[in-house]
């Protein structure tokens, strides 16, 4: 046996997960709730002593980590154009696992320097303008954040041009700056990878001993990465796989959704390309594994952003309650946010708050498209991508796993082609996996060093709930 | 390669001709300049957020489908309105509905701002010659 161990510190529980690498098996999964206020360290040795009890003694011979402990790693992005370098930013951010507090585009105001102080991120990405293409936008934003008092490091990713000079000023500022490849060298073009491992690296560097976890991680021997990217690395594995057949095939083009308590993660893995012929694909291109974050959404702290986003009349048609029970007990909820669904009332008014938010997100996710009408007939133009030809969608997160199956299916349902929505390119059915024993995040920390016993792991422990229509 | 003249060229509106814009590039590249192709159907937004971001010193669009005269109109003001204040606007192809005198249909596109306005069958060389004489190469 060759036991390792996976630790995910998260903002409210410290997870842990004992994987054999001879037997290619899971040993053992185990929680304990933490706050960073006390001691991280707590939580993990708690976690680590009901793990004990299940797996019994184990000498580990490597310990991982991933953490979004202490609010995640918190960024801020800017480019010039919304749809262009200051999406393209965005993106680079939250593929490597940030949580994006704000996007600007354009030249940053007075205000917004004092909305940035006051939010104090853990990076600053500063991107805008093509290589050899507008400076301006992105000098002036330099010297606006030169500005603000603040110790985040700020990474330079945008015109090449304007790179050295922006560096400059905000060193002279006393800023820690750090300059990469351009999040959109040539028009339209992503390169969001460089800036990615650039944004690892700071996080590795600054964020682990700046939040508390640098004792813990005396105890870890390798990779500390943001929860997010290893829940973003675990799928895309888990899609393409480490082989084109046999036991390392990936499982293809699949969706996921992770409902929590103050956000909706969605992570898709597909090209997104166009089912339909005579479409012309609009806006940028999108990255194979795209994760997006609804930060307005999730079970608890963002309740209410679900019953706003998707309408009262929605949601308690849904619950079956009248609707101004269903805002009593959303009071009852937002008021009291580790308030499980102990009464059926609630059971299915949490039900029907999954079901929104999956809907939601699913829908802020998918592309759209357009019919057009042209003198040579009709054609179609598509912005984001079309995932109407995604089969299976991953179910992870507390909120929904723990669920009946017959409930799951239904619940998950939501993410699919809406005939209300019929430009939204969601799925059109899909097998539905659950990730039962919550290990997806443990399975990206693990697939940074043995992805084909990963693969394996994950293919073996999620579970079928059949197909959703 | 920081000093070539940029354009961003491509089709505007529903049009979905995609072989003149192909060509387009291609002659415009051969001749020097740096171009960002936005293919077809292209909205004015779209010129013009590809025109700032890449600091574009001219947009340069193709109308081939007769609807150009309305898809063009306020192209002009937008650019102004979003600080690409001394911008060179080209417009050319079967730009309007039916056969009308060349002279009328150029003074149109003139009054909507257009710097240069081409009729159908214009050799992209006549094209890339006013583009010298506008950047004074």
């Amino acid at each position: 046996m060759n036991p390792i161990l996976m630790i995910d510190f998260g903002s409210t529980n410290t997870k842990v997960t004992a994987v054999d690498l001879d037997g290619e098996k899971l040993l053992g999964t185990a929680a304990s709730y933490t706050t960073v206020q006390t001691d991280i360290n707590d939580g993990l040795e708690n976690a680590l002593k009901k793990l004990e009890a299940k797996t019994g003694k184990l000498d580990y011979t490597a310990r991982y980590a991933c953490s979004s402990a202490a609010g995640g790693l918190r960024m801020i992005a800017s480019g010039l154009v919304p749809e262009l370098t200051a999406e393209a930013a965005r993106q680079a951010a939250l593929g490597a696992g940030a949580k994006v507090l704000k996007t600007y585009a354009y030249e940053l105001t007075e205000d917004d320097a004092e909305e940035i102080q006051r939010l104090a991120p853990d990076i600053f990405l500063l991107t805008g303008g093509t290589d050899g293409g507008n400076k301006d936008n992105i000098l002036q934003n330099a010297k606006v954040l030169a500005g603000i008092e603040g110790t985040f490091p700020v990474l330079i990713a945008g015109n090449r041009a304007a790179a050295r000079t922006c560096e400059k000023i905000l060193t002279e500022a006393g800023k820690q700056v750090i300059v990469c490849e351009n999040v959109m060298p040539k028009f339209n073009e992503l390169n969001i990878q460089p800036a990615q491992d650039k944004i690892r690296e700071i996080f590795l560097d600054r964020i682990i001993k700046a939040k508390g976890l640098s004792q813990a991680s005396q105890l870890i021997s390798g990779i500390m990465m943001p929860t997010p990217a290893a829940v973003l690395a675990a799928m895309e594995l888990l899609s393409r796989g480490t082989e084109d057949f046999g036991e390392g095939k990936g499982l293809g083009e699949l969706a996921a959704v992770d409902v929590g308590g103050a956000t909706t993660d969605i992570y898709s893995m597909t090209d997104g390309a166009p089912e339909r012929p005579n479409t012309i694909i609009k806006g940028l291109p999108e990255p194979y594994a795209k994760r997006t974050v609804e930060g307005d959404i999730g079970m608890r702290y963002s309740a209410a952003g679900i019953v706003e986003a998707a309408g009262l009349g929605a949601v308690s048609s849904l619950a079956g309650l009248d609707e101004d029970r269903t805002l009593e007990l959303l009071d009852e909820i937002t008021n009291d946010t580790s308030r499980m669904p102990d009464t059926p009332e609630l059971e299915a008014f949490d039900k029907a708050l999954a079901s929104m938010a999956i809907k939601v997100g699913m829908s802020r996710h998918a592309g759209t498209f357009e019919k057009v009408y042209t003198p040579m007939g009709e054609a179609y133009a598509q912005v984001g991508k079309d995932l109407s030809r995604v089969d299976k969608i991953i179910i992870t997160g507390g909120s929904l796993i723990h669920n009946t199956p017959e409930a799951v299916r239904a619940i998950a349902a939501h993410a699919l082609y809406d005939i209300n929505q019929p430009s939204s390119l969601k799925p059109q059915n899909a097998q539905v996996l659950v990730d039962k024993e919550y290990i997806l995040s443990a399975m990206g920390l693990l697939s940074q060093y043995h992805p084909e016993t990963a693969l394996k792991i994950m293919k073996k422990e999620l579970v079928s709930y059949g197909t959703a229509k | 390669m920081e000093n070539k003249k940029k354009l961003v060229i491509g089709v505007i509106g529903a049009d979905v001709h995609a072989v003149g814009i192909q060509i387009l590039n291609h002659a415009f590249e051969d001749a020097g300049f740096e171009v960002t192709n936005l293919g077809v159907m292209v909205s004015q937004e779209e010129y013009i957020a590809a025109a700032v971001e890449t600091a574009a010193d001219a947009i340069m669009v193709s109308s081939l489908y007769g609807h150009g005269e309305l898809d063009c109109r306020g192209l002009r003001e937008k650019c102004q309105e979003a600080g690409l204040k001394d911008i060179l606007l080209y417009v050319g192809g079967n730009i309007v509905v039916g056969k009308q005198p060349f002279d009328e249909v150029e003074a149109r596109f003139k009054k909507m701002g257009f710097d240069r306005v081409f009729g159908p069958g214009t050799d992209p060389q006549d094209t890339i010659k006013a583009l010298k004489e506008d950047f004074g190469l």
